[in-house]
């Protein structure tokens, strides 16, 4: 692909991502107004730090539900520091199964709790898969 | 950033606003056991002109002002291990700490967020903060 291939590519990915309801457009703008030349990786910087965070809390919420009793309290907390950490980057899906992860926990519902928790584990794999292509683009651009 | 629509512009004419950048200096600490949350609210207000250090916990936030630090401003997460951002509000206020004291939280509970302000904050925000967030209260601090 030439230059401009690659931006327009560039423009439709992100595009997506807003539209499909992956990324909220305006927590992503706030970060990007915060790159500058001294901070040029910025927003890969806090993304990246999103993967740890959500691998630590993904791992947590796999030991909480594996336990006996389960401890709705502790899965409740666990899922407030996740949604959390999501609107720090603007992951709208994986935010909104993070509520619905937590409405089951409310309810002491453990089966819902573990149905929720698979679609939380496939919408970050999903918005990870979509981020990392896109910042690929992003460098592939810049370079071409 | 490619694909960053009308960013680049409106980061200009917020910096070259902002009063900051034009007088001295002004300090903030930003106390949060998130390093994701430390990048992102240090990058806001560096973007506004202060000069930023970070804490990982309530006690190491007491710490530096035991050593004589000081700071016209402090962005304390309420949730912290080690010591939380309530008893860290508490020991700051009991040292005479007269730096405004903002809590940053994610809990939406008022009982939660009224204990916090009563350990001491001057104000409570939501977590993530925002440029929004940010410029009202470095106005007061340039009134001030």
């Amino acid at each position: 692909m030439n230059s401009n291939q690659l931006q327009h590519q560039v423009l439709y990915m992100r595009r997506s991502l807003f539209d499909q309801g992956y990324l909220d457009s305006e927590q992503l703008i706030q970060l990007e107004d915060l790159q500058d030349d001294a901070n040029p990786n910025f927003v890969e910087e806090v993304v990246s730090l999103f993967y740890s965070d959500s691998a630590r809390l993904i791992q947590n919420i796999e030991q909480t539900l594996s336990n006996r009793p389960v401890d709705f309290s502790r899965l409740d907390d666990i899922l407030h520091q996740f949604k959390g950490s999501c609107s720090s980057i603007g992951a709208k899906k994986v935010k909104d199964a993070c509520s619905q992860f937590r409405e089951y926990c409310n309810a002491g519902n453990a089966e819902g709790c573990s149905r929720s928790f698979q679609l939380i584990k496939q919408e970050y794999e999903t918005l990870r898969r979509r981020l990392e292509s896109y910042f690929q683009m992003v460098k592939q651009a810049k370079a071409a | 950033m490619i694909g960053a629509e009308g960013a680049s512009s409106s980061k200009k004419a917020r910096i070259s606003e902002n009063p900051v950048s034009k007088n001295r200096p002004y300090f903030a600490l930003v106390v949060d056991d998130d390093p994701m949350i430390r990048r992102i609210h240090s990058m806001i207000l560096k973007s506004v002109g202060f000069k930023v250090e970070v804490a990982e916990n309530g006690k190491e936030a007491v710490d530096l002002f035991r050593t004589g630090a000081k700071f016209h401003i402090v962005f304390i997460d309420m949730e912290m291990p080690v010591m939380d951002g309530i008893e860290a509000t508490k020991a700051m206020r009991a040292m005479k700490v007269e730096s405004k004291i903002v809590g940053v939280t994610s809990r939406n509970s008022e009982t939660e967020r009224e204990v916090f302000m009563q350990a001491g904050l001057d104000l409570c925000y939501t977590k993530p903060l925002t440029m929004a967030k940010i410029v009202p209260l470095l106005e007061e601090l340039q009134k001030n």
